[in-house]
């Protein structure tokens, strides 16, 4: 424990140092004055010898300490009576940079949680999704999830494959729960064997479903969510081997998943076992999501060359009935493109986290360079400090480690507030985020984003010291020594910091509001697009679900669903109502198969393209507000009469039969053995799936049809959404009536998805709205930030040449001369921090091209208006000193000398 | 400046000149100076600027000990004694030397031939 002594002997050690030294100079005098010297000239002699004496003293020390933590420690002690003998300094500094921190470490938690940190699943790495591609199939670009499985590709999949451990296909949907209170629609995941294996999360009470609960028409199990075994049944663990009733049918619960457990990234209710029917398998049904993982050091590749292998030997085990051709499929050259389970999840998220991630460094460089110009200023006005600083011994690495100290010390505190404000910042994000975004319920802010912010503390601490101490702590200090407190000029070498400084801010405000402009103009365009209905604020949807254990007999749901469309009409103040498979961008899965049109021939052994289906009743379009193109509308009559017709969207019209006046009257069908279907109406397009997507064609079905996907009887739409509007849609009221009218036709129906078409409409456009408050957010700070920084530097210089000003005015200049000179300085700056910054924004706008719509990443427009506003903005913060500078007083000015 | 000539010394020079001198007897700062002054017949100018910080080293390894005492001219001074880990550490040190130096002689010697 010798240095432990050394530690704490240290204070009696450096006295006998002291003593010493003193001693042999002592010594030494008495040795020149026994030459002959004077006592004065002696010592003299003796000191110039001996050198800095402080210096030699402080040399000899430094080899007992460790290396030079003791040096910042003492730096720390000092800068920490800078920062406070300067509070409104500190105050202002502080604030800038905790904000910058706070914004930054905000949007990190965000990007940590959501794309960062691995998914909430043990190994999660291993997991991936089984997404494939269909290029060959018509139509298939329509649908977002590319091709879906088929329950009987999962049989060959899990049965066939080499790389994966497990492997199961899901789906989510949607069911009533009736017996516990008032009829509730709770959200379903049906699972195959496989899935709970392959997400490998233990369950919180009970046990999994198993391969023996998927089996056809045996017992019916059921597994609950967290949430739901908490909200129904107050985590109470008998529950387990008690019944639920699922859509009218009794299922036993076997076990309950634990909190935060999700299905990819949806919430659910309940689990129930998908329960395929092996025998009656054919090879279509493609709507199942499946998920594997794979084996320890299997790679995605090796994974996609797996399936690849498969797809032959699944068209070899299956058929879609006797007669057709298996190897149909070959046409559409499926493919597999299996990806991290992780990016399924994360989405189309990632651009924009990024981006508002690359938007808010910027703010903290911008921020940074306000801080650097007010530690310059400062740094000015210690120079007298300084100097006697060099002058009483202290190296120049010791006044800028000291100087990088102060700031690092000034970043650290601005970063602990500013995590303060990160606090505040995430709420705020996941209040605003996007509705979905992802993995919502994971951010936090966990112990990488308290180094992320101690990182950005510290750098950007060493950032804006820098400039300053490099500047300051140099040779010239005895120079600064004489003349500090004397009016010199500055020198031209101190201004071209500064100017830089308030040229590179101009750039990246720059950027900033570009691309915020360019968000402003995408949100301008979507709101310019038609999407399908008018009026959202004031179209009230309701889904509600008729299983077939409620009522089984087809032309019963029609009518049920009839009876329920009288009643909502009958509420008052309802003006029209309808129902459908779904209202667009509602995002429900809608039908879809391959559509034959009369008359056209296509070639043998390929099939037709791919449409959407989706089933409308009467009077559909006229509550939505979408428009007929041309024909008419379905009648109840043709509805229960089970006749032939069908309505389509104005671009299929267009382009099977030209124009949709022409296409009234001609017929298509999904199989050339089926009955034709005569075209009765075209309806306008629609923006199914959101309205930066392009319109989908779509063929609309009566909401009972027979021989739907292949000879049948008449089947019912059994999930439908319910549109009809009201001045009062969406209040509480209102709502309450519609309840009634629902329950006063049959109360076992609970009532799912009750919004506003506004919300929905509004969920749709999230990610951009999102977007571009977080954008707009940044650039106002950036603007912000611009503003002071110019004003800063213009009015520092103009009273830096306050005599020169005063001289002018003396000789006679007007006072308009005075300030058009300031603002020329300002202009000056502004015009080249727009010029860089133009040519910056037009390179790093291309990295936000995903995310726009209906502009160019190089908008002549924005850029134009940006630019302008932003040279205004820098004139109007050069003006308020340049009126300053007016209106020196000669004399006053000239007093100064 | 200050430290011209000791820059030209290779490092840890000075620690062994210290070490023998305390070998012969112990002595403190200034007549240490003042010895190896006298012994290099002034060739070797040590200064304090370094002494004492080489001094420090030293204790603090635990080479040598101090204890104040009285000098020859009356004065309270710290002197400085070799202990037996400094002594150990010259021998290694001026064999480790000798051998260099001899090195040395011989490449500067090849080259003149």
């Amino acid at each position: 424990m010798n240095w432990l002594k050394q530690l704490f002997s240290r204070r009696r050690l450096f006295g006998d140092l002291s003593d010493e030294i003193g001693q042999h100079l002592e010594e030494k005098i008495e040795e020149l004055v026994a030459t002959g010297m004077s006592r004065k000239e002696a010592t003299a002699a003796a000191r110039r010898e001996f050198g800095n004496l402080s210096l030699l003293e402080e040399d000899s020390r430094e080899v007992w300490r460790w290396m030079s933590i003791e040096n910042v420690f003492a730096d720390v002690r000092y800068g920490l009576r800078m920062l406070g003998r300067n509070p409104v300094f500190t105050v202002v500094g502080l604030l800038t940079i905790a904000i910058g921190i706070g914004a930054n470490a905000a949007v990190f938690s965000v990007v940590n949680s959501v794309l960062l940190k691995p998914l909430n699943y043990p190994k999660a790495e291993e997991l991936v999704s089984l997404h494939q591609t269909a290029p060959g199939a018509a139509g298939l670009a329509d649908f977002e999830n590319g091709l879906l499985l088929s329950p009987s590709m999962y049989f060959t999949y899990a049965e066939q494959n080499r790389t994966f451990q497990s492997l199961g296909v899901w789906v989510p949907d949607s069911a009533s729960v009736t017996g516990l209170a008032e009829p509730e629609q709770v959200r379903l995941a049906a699972v195959s064997d496989g899935v709970l294996q392959t997400l490998d999360v233990a369950p919180a009470a009970g046990r999994w479903l198993s391969q023996m609960d998927q089996v056809p028409r045996g017992p019916e199990r059921v597994m609950l969510s967290y949430g739901y075994w908490q909200r129904q049944f107050g985590q109470d663990r008998n529950v387990i081997g008690r019944n639920l009733t699922i859509d009218s049918r009794p299922r036993e619960i076997v076990g309950v998943m634990p909190q935060g457990f999700r299905f990819v990234d949806t919430d659910f209710d309940v689990i129930v076992p998908l329960a395929f029917d092996r025998g009656k398998l054919i090879l279509a049904g493609f709507g199942y999501h499946g998920i594997a993982r794979l084996k320890p050091g299997a790679t995605i590749a090796e994974a996609n060359a797996d399936i690849t292998r498969m797809l032959p030997i699944w068209m070899d085990s299956w058929s879609n009935g006797r007669g057709s051709n298996p190897h149909i499929y070959e046409t559409w050259k499926i493919t597999p493109m299996i990806r991290p389970l992780k990016q399924e999840v994360i989405g189309n998220v990632s651009e924009v986290l990024w981006v508002v991630m690359g938007t808010i460094g910027l703010v903290m460089l911008i921020a940074c360079a306000n801080v650097t110009n007010l530690l310059l200023v400062r740094v000015e006005s210690r120079q007298q400090e300084l100097a006697v600083r060099a002058a009483l011994g202290a190296g120049r690495q010791r006044i800028i480690s000291g100087l990088l100290v102060e700031s690092v010390m000034l970043g650290l505190f601005g970063g602990i507030v500013g995590l303060g404000l990160a606090y505040a910042g995430v709420r705020f994000l996941a209040a605003i985020g996007p509705a979905n975004l992802p993995r919502l319920s994971e951010i936090s802010i966990d112990a990488r984003t308290l180094g992320f912010a101690f990182l950005i503390s510290v750098l950007s601490g060493l950032l804006f010291g820098l400039v300053p101490a490099l500047k300051y702590a140099g040779p010239r200090a005895s120079l600064e020594l004489r003349s500090a407190g004397r009016t010199i000029s500055v020198s031209r070498e101190q201004h071209r910091a500064r100017n830089l400084l308030v040229v590179g801010q101009v750039a990246m405000a720059l950027v900033l509001l570009v691309s915020a402009g360019l968000m402003i103009r995408t949100f301008e365009a979507l709101r310019a697009v038609d999407p399908g209905f008018t009026d959202a604020r004031h179209l009230q949807v309701v889904r509600i679900s008729i299983p077939g254990s409620l009522i089984a007999e087809a032309e019963r749901v029609t009518r049920t669903q009839s009876q329920i469309l009288d009643k909502l009409s009958a509420i008052p103040g309802v003006k029209s109502a309808g129902f459908g498979g779904e209202m667009p961008m509602e995002g429900f899965d809608s039908g879809w198969d391959t559509i034959f049109i009369e008359g056209k021939i296509y070639p043998k052994g390929v099939l037709p393209p791919l449409h959407f289906y989706k089933h409308v009743s009467p009077g559909f379009f006229a509550a939505a507000g979408t428009r007929l193109i041309a024909g008419r509308e379905l009648t109840w009559d043709e509805v229960y009469g089970l006749r032939s017709v069908v309505m389509v969207s104005e671009n299929l019209a267009r382009e099977a039969w030209g124009t949709p006046a022409n296409a009234i009257g001609k017929r298509l069908t999904e199989d050339p053995g089926l009955p034709w279907r005569e075209v009765i109406g075209v309806i306008q397009d629609v923006r199914e799936k959101g309205v930066q997507e392009k319109a989908t064609e779509i063929v609309y079905w009566p909401p009972m049809v027979e021989n739907l996907y292949g000879r049948g009887p008449a089947q019912p739409i059994r999930d439908v959404t319910f549109v009809f509007r009201s001045d009062r849609a969406g209040t509480q009221s209102f709502l309450n009536e519609v309840r009634q009218a629902v329950w006063s036709v049959n109360s076992n129906l609970p009532l799912a998805s009750v919004r506003t078409m506004q919300e929905v409409y509004g969920k749709s456009v999230a990610r951009t709205s999102f977007t571009l408050v977080m954008l707009g957010i940044a650039s106002a700070m950036a603007l912000a930030l611009g503003l002071i920084g110019i004003y800063g530097v213009i009015s520092y210089t103009v009273s830096q040449r306050k005599r020169e000003i005063g001289i002018r005015l003396a000789l006679g200049a007007q006072s308009g001369e005075v300030v058009s000179m300031v603002l020329r300085q300002g202009a000056k700056l502004a015009l080249l921090g727009v010029c860089i910054g133009v040519v910056a924004a037009f390179a790093l706008a291309r990295l936000m091209t995903s995310l726009l719509f209906g502009v160019t990443a190089h908008d002549p427009l924005t850029f134009a208006a940006v630019a302008a506003l932003l040279i205004l903005v820098a004139l109007f913060a050069c003006y308020i000193p340049a009126r300053r500078a007016m209106k020196v007083d000669p004399i006053v000015a000239l007093r100064y000398e | 400046m200050k430290k011209s000539e000791q820059r030209d010394l290779f490092p840890g020079a000075l620690e062994m000149m210290i070490l023998r001198t305390l070998k012969r007897q112990p002595l403190h700062g200034y007549a240490l100076v003042q010895h190896i002054k006298r012994i290099s017949d002034d060739l070797l100018q040590i200064e304090e600027g370094s002494l004492y910080p080489a001094l420090q080293r030293l204790l603090k390894e635990d080479l040598v000990k101090a204890e104040w005492g009285i000098s020859v001219t009356n004065r309270r001074v710290r002197i400085y004694k070799l202990t037996t880990a400094g002594a150990k550490h010259l021998e290694r040190e001026v064999s480790s030397f000798e051998k260099m130096l001899e090195g040395i002689t011989r490449v500067l010697a090849r080259g003149e031939s």
